[in-house]
């Protein structure tokens, strides 16, 4: 398609789906998970949130991107670095930031913690402590989906694209034709190690031709380029087309995990990335396609208070008590 | 009376539950088109179709990760992993994904799965074609170790674990699959449930899988020297049941463990623990017969000697109870 992201947008705008009225309900959902993650942090400076935690600030337009293409029902697995996943897809950010705390109200009543989220009621069937465990829930998920006509998407990062499951369900999908995208969230580090010093051929998108396989990369700061590759990739699992690897190019505000400074990441690189922060990227192409300020300040004020209401709620609630919930080994 | 062999009962009770139930699934490494490596699973892909029985690429870990995914989303999958040695590439998705579902997600789904694979040593095929993984499964929580020792059980139990809604590791013994025995007299056999196989007052020989032929026949020769063996098939490793072991101590006072594994580490000195754990006074005795502390060897004289048969459980009662050979 010719010309630039922003020209598109304009020019889609009166398409379903694509007005900037629902981009504008886009940006909300990028903004809850920003400010739930700004909120985590806090708390777990505070001690509130245990162990450690994973902060996907500065990725919001990938999770959100993907699952606007998707339907309520499809089904989504995400990484421990998943909470921006399990927001976008509809997890309730109360539950979540409860689950965070270890409270009984949490989505997995405080049995997960931050890295395992499951919440199957909204198509999440988990996030997983193990890189690339994502991959294959959602590839054993699309067969599933293959029989009930809806698809499934694997969230992962740069990291989990040199793990066995990357490269063993990336063959396996395509040889069965499943309904399924591989999105990776290249952040160009894993964890404390640059993407580029342990990625063999340098790219990620590339490694779909090996089996055969379409893919696309994305600037996955852009919330319009990230859905228009996403509506492609869902359109073609849903056809029975096969499956897409879509590799989003984004990076993460926050250091790996803790209290993580990130001193391996050179400043005028964070600099860089920081400058082209998807909230602001959302923000500026929303004013450029008619709304106002006041839209967005209106917005931004709804969902702070959403983002209130649910941290409130969540230090309100009580730790599960072992002794009424001691939880069973096997489902009887 | 009509006899069943082993490797049919396990094909029947797979083509049984497959039609059964819609949400049922077979996949793994030539089972499909090949009917399987020992045979076990012929005409299951022609009679019910590439949607319900399939071939896969040679990737444990994407399997049984396929596995884990579908089962949480509306099917139950049985997986075929072809030599339980080859357990280690998928274990990562059945230790942290499908045994810390049912738990960790606060009981919102569970994982329907069973895992078969052959097992055991004594056919000669080497060192990374002769494990027994049940071990390397028993301490997970939120997993099922079963394994049966006769074409009735085989039945029974795979039935009950593709019934079951909690993933399964199914242990079949490769020299088992051209056994024959009677035809099951129950549709089904609980999972984790161990069952006295032959009465006997003077002593507990526990085994499992084809330990328990192996007890059988020492319990023959031990009835010609005057020693009467009860012989208890163990069937589950986990969950474990040590009570039905409990009760025949009660009985015999004597507990003899015979497992075709290593010592350190294997389920009869967990079993062992256990019982002297919660009956030491109903034991005088307690002791375990187990394979030589290396890998199994590929020469016969060298595996033949690697294992623990019949004459070698034999004498090891006899020597234990300071009882001569009867010839």
């Amino acid at each position: 398609m010719a010309g630039t992201q922003t020209e598109r947008a304009h020019e889609m705008q009166d398409r379903p789906g694509e007005s900037p009225a629902e981009y504008l309900d886009r940006y909300g959902r990028m903004r809850l998970i920003r400010r739930f993650e700004e909120e985590i942090q806090r708390l777990f400076l505070k001690g509130e949130v245990h162990g450690t935690t994973h902060l996907s600030a500065g990725q919001e337009a990938v999770p959100v991107g993907v699952c606007s293409a998707l339907q309520p029902d499809d089904y989504v697995a995400g990484t421990y670095r998943g909470h921006g996943h399990a927001l976008a897809k509809g997890t309730d950010p109360e539950a979540l930031a409860a689950e965070m705390l270890g409270r009984v109200t949490g989505i997995c009543g405080g049995r997960a913690g931050s890295m395992n989220v499951i919440d199957l009621e909204h198509g999440l069937v988990g996030c997983f402590g193990i890189v690339g465990g994502s991959i294959a829930a959602a590839t054993g998920a699309a067969i599933s989906a293959q029989r009930q006509g809806r698809v499934a998407v694997a969230f992962f990062g740069d990291g989990a694209s040199n793990q066995g499951y990357f490269h063993e369900c990336l063959n396996w999908a395509q040889v069965f034709d499943l309904p399924l995208v591989f999105v990776c969230e290249n952040n160009f580090y894993g964890e404390f190690t640059p993407m580029a010093s342990v990625t063999a051929g340098g790219e990620i998108g590339i490694r779909a031709a090996s089996f055969g396989m379409q893919s696309q990369v994305v600037d996955g700061n852009d919330l319009w380029a990230v859905r228009e590759a996403a509506l492609d990739a869902v359109g073609r699992a849903r056809g029975g087309d096969g499956p897409t690897l879509l590799e989003c190019q984004t990076y993460r505000h926050y250091g790996h995990s803790k209290s993580d400074p990130g001193k391996y990441r050179p400043p005028e690189e964070v600099d860089r990335w920081l400058a082209r922060d998807p909230l602001d990227l959302t923000r500026a192409r929303l004013l450029d396609l008619g709304l106002s300020e006041d839209d967005l300040a209106k917005r931004d004020a709804e969902i702070d208070a959403q983002i209130d209401r649910a941290v409130e709620g969540a230090l309100a609630a009580a730790y599960p008590d072992p002794a009424q919930t001691p939880g069973s080994e096997f489902k009887e | 009376m009509s006899e069943l062999e082993f490797r049919k009962a396990i094909r029947d009770a797979l083509d049984e539950e497959i039609a059964r139930d819609p949400s049922v699934v077979f996949f793994g490494e030539d089972v499909a088109a090949a009917g399987g490596v020992f045979m076990t699973t012929p005409g299951l892909h022609e009679k019910h179709g590439q949607d319900r029985v399939f071939d896969t690429p040679i990737s444990e870990l994407a399997m049984a990760g396929a596995a884990f995914g579908a089962a949480v989303t509306g099917l139950r999958p049985v997986i075929e992993i072809m030599f339980g040695d080859f357990m280690a590439l998928p274990m990562d998705s059945l230790v942290n994904q499908s045994a810390k579902y049912w738990y960790v997600s606060n009981e919102q789904a569970s994982v329907p799965l069973v895992v078969r694979s052959a097992v055991g040593a004594g056919g000669r095929f080497g060192a990374m074609h002769s494990q027994i993984h049940g071990t390397w499964f028993q301490s997970i929580p939120g997993i099922k170790v079963v394994g049966p020792s006769s074409p009735a059980d085989a039945k029974g139990l795979l039935k009950s674990a593709i019934r079951d809604d909690n993933p399964v590791i199914f242990l079949e013994h490769k020299r088992l699959y051209s056994m024959k025995g009677p035809e099951p007299t129950e549709e089904t056999v609980p999972l984790g449930k161990a069952a006295v196989v032959r009465e006997g007052a003077d002593v507990t020989i526990v085994s499992a899988l084809r330990g328990v032929k192996d007890s059988l026949d020492a319990a023959e020769q031990l009835a010609g020297d005057g020693v009467d063996a009860e012989v208890v098939d163990i069937r589950s490793l986990r969950p474990l049941d040590h009570e039905t072991v409990l009760g025949s101590v009660a009985k015999t006072n004597r507990l003899l463990i015979v497992e075709e594994g290593a010592r350190v580490g294997g389920w009869a000195g967990n079993l062992l623990g256990i019982v002297a754990a919660e009956g030491l006074e109903e034991l005088d005795d307690a002791w375990i017969v187990a394979t030589e502390d290396t890998p199994a060897p590929y020469s016969p004289t060298l595996e033949d000697a690697w294992l623990p048969g019949p004459a070698e459980i034999a004498a090891a009662v006899r020597e234990r109870l300071g009882v001569a050979a009867a010839s």
